[in-house]
């Protein structure tokens, strides 16, 4: 790395012209990098997350079923597998229906999140600050907010010629949830495209190579790879964050295990088995992803 | 290069890279404080120099890698410290080696050399893979085409990014102390490549550590210190009769 050079499109606090500023430059990227991480909820499920949670469920069901008052009622076991198919998958609600709204709003956030971070590297300036805000805004705000904005602010229906098509609403939570993660996967590619060496800018751009090419051909398969495990990281993230929903009214599982709970006259026993067993789900769900970005990470060699 | 003679006026005769009262600052710190010389077709010069002199930044304004803040660079008489200057025609022109190879590292060493030729000058795929063998054969490295980067030494490294360089079909080449990152061993077999390319005829400006190198083969060596040349000349007189006491006092840690 040569002092001197800039990237054309990435701003001061990355690059600097001074040589005898090199070493805090050296410092500055070394704690960005720091904070970078850190600023990342990094998913960590170990195995033993997984029994404790399957012990509390046990735990939880044997306690429930000793609370048992009245002589008559099922227990709270037969209970929960009675009602099993209506919070998994039945009507394609429930536990599927986070992971439709988990895919749908990955996808959406992927792309958009893609042009944004790309976009946060423009060498038009306007461009980059705007990106850069919009990064910031949706990257900073709490996602329940960002959800409620997004549930209230659009139409529940919308008129394209002759016909009306409904808008659900798991169709604007998928909406609500891929703002933060395109806001977060804008980040990562910035990181990621700050990660390649100078150097390489530097010799496709002496190879004639226009900006474009440099990004293209050079820069961002180098990335590619970098940006799996942070990619797959942000997807468990958000696969958890979809009961955030419910409150909305959303037919997603922990909505429907309350509805199921009150069909059961609302018996306090049931609340731990009920809720332990979602948590159980979602970490069946989110444990494979988990343990597959660790190895993809010490695979690349990358910090998120 | 006859639409550039066209515009340019620029006859071989005349020098292929012309320095005028080059300045150049990184913030308050001037780096080249009024460089001035010419390169002929087919010469060789070495820059060498204490570190922080400035001779790193200096061969890379030429190839608009750094801009000049005053003075007039020109190659084959088209000036670089234009505004309107077309960086990628210039580059066409100029090939330019690093001190840390900067190989792409997801492209095979042939693929590395065929990139820019095939992307950038839009060149026959299939005549482009000829050359590009052809370097690798030059820049002794058959049957490492298919070889990544990463199994490469530093000095194979070195190789195919001369090759990469070369596959440009430049009329000057910049060497950027390209053996300092290299064990003394394979700093022979770049250098070996370099002698063959000079003795090719290929113009080359090189910055450069290796003293005996530059003796061997420059027709002409400068001597830069904190942004000046303070001393110039063929090697014989250069070695033998160097003036300055800067030059004097570098030379004796040197050789």
């Amino acid at each position: 790395m040569k002092p001197g050079y800039v990237i054309p499109g990435v701003d001061a606090a990355a690059a600097t012209d001074m040589p005898v500023l090199l070493p805090v430059a050296e410092r500055l990227s070394r704690e960005t990098g720091r904070q970078r991480r850190e600023g990342v909820w990094r998913l960590e499920l170990r195995a033993w997350h997984g029994f404790v949670l399957f012990a509390v469920f046990l735990l939880s069901l044997g306690v429930a079923e000793a609370q048992v008052e009245t002589p008559g009622d099922r227990s709270p076991l037969a209970t929960l597998v009675r009602w099993i198919p209506f919070l998994l998958w039945q009507n394609g609600n429930g536990f599927v229906l986070n992971l439709i709204i988990s895919f749908l709003a990955m996808a959406i956030g992927t792309v958009a999140g893609a042009a944004l971070g790309l976009g946060q590297i423009s060498i038009f300036k306007p461009v980059r600050m705007i990106c850069w805000s919009v990064t910031q805004l949706f990257r900073n705000s709490p996602w329940l907010v960002l959800l409620f904005c997004i549930m209230l602010l659009l139409p529940f229906e919308i008129e394209i010629g002759d016909t009306v098509y409904n808008i659900p609403d798991w169709m604007k939570a998928v909406i609500g949830f891929s703002l933060p993660i395109m806001a977060n996967l804008s980040e990562v590619v910035r990181g990621a495209v700050l990660s390649i060496p100078t150097g390489q800018w530097e010799s496709s751009e002496a190879l004639a190579f226009s900006r474009i090419q440099q990004l293209w051909m050079i820069v961002l398969p180098q990335c590619f790879k970098r940006m799996i495990p942070p990619w797959m990281n942000w997807y468990a993230i958000l696969t958890m964050a979809t009961p955030l929903c419910s409150i909305m009214g959303v037919e997603e599982s922990v909505h429907l295990a309350q509805q199921a709970m009150a069909a059961e006259d609302s018996r306090p026993e049931l609340l731990a088995p009920f809720y332990s067993f979602l948590m159980v789900m979602f970490f069946l769900y989110c444990y494979p992803i988990a343990r597959w970005t660790i190895r993809l990470e010490r695979k690349y060699v990358v910090n998120i | 290069m006859p639409d550039s003679i066209k515009t340019t006026g620029w006859t071989p005769e005349q020098p292929m890279v012309a320095l005028r009262d080059v300045h150049k600052s990184f913030g308050n710190l001037e780096v080249l404080k009024g460089i001035t010389f010419d390169v002929m077709k087919g010469e060789v010069i070495c820059i060498i120099g204490p570190s922080g002199s400035g001779k790193s930044t200096l061969i890379r304004c030429i190839n608009a890698l750094n801009t000049i803040d005053r003075g007039s660079i020109t190659v084959e008489g088209q000036e670089v410290n234009d505004p309107e200057l077309d960086k990628l025609e210039l580059r066409k022109k100029v090939g330019m080696v690093f001190q840390q190879y900067n190989l792409f590292p997801h492209k095979t060493a042939l693929q590395n050399v065929m990139m820019a030729p095939l992307h950038v000058l839009k060149e026959d795929p299939a005549e482009v893979e000829e050359r590009a063998r052809k370097l690798i054969r030059k820049v002794r490295l058959e049957g490492k085409e298919d070889s990544y980067p990463g199994e490469l030494s530093g000095g194979q490294q070195q190789r195919v990014a001369i090759a990469r360089s070369l596959a440009m079909k430049p009329d000057v080449m910049l060497f950027d102390e390209v053996t300092a990152a290299l064990d003394p061993e394979t700093v022979k077999e770049v250098l070996l490549t370099i002698r063959e390319l000079a003795e090719d005829g290929m113009t080359c400006m090189l910055v450069t550590h290796e003293m005996g190198f530059a003796r061997e083969l420059a027709n002409h060596i400068y001597f830069t210190d904190r942004g000046v040349i303070v001393e110039h000349g063929p090697p014989q007189s250069f070695f033998k009769e160097a003036k300055d006491p800067r030059t004097r006092e570098f030379l004796s840690q040197i050789l």
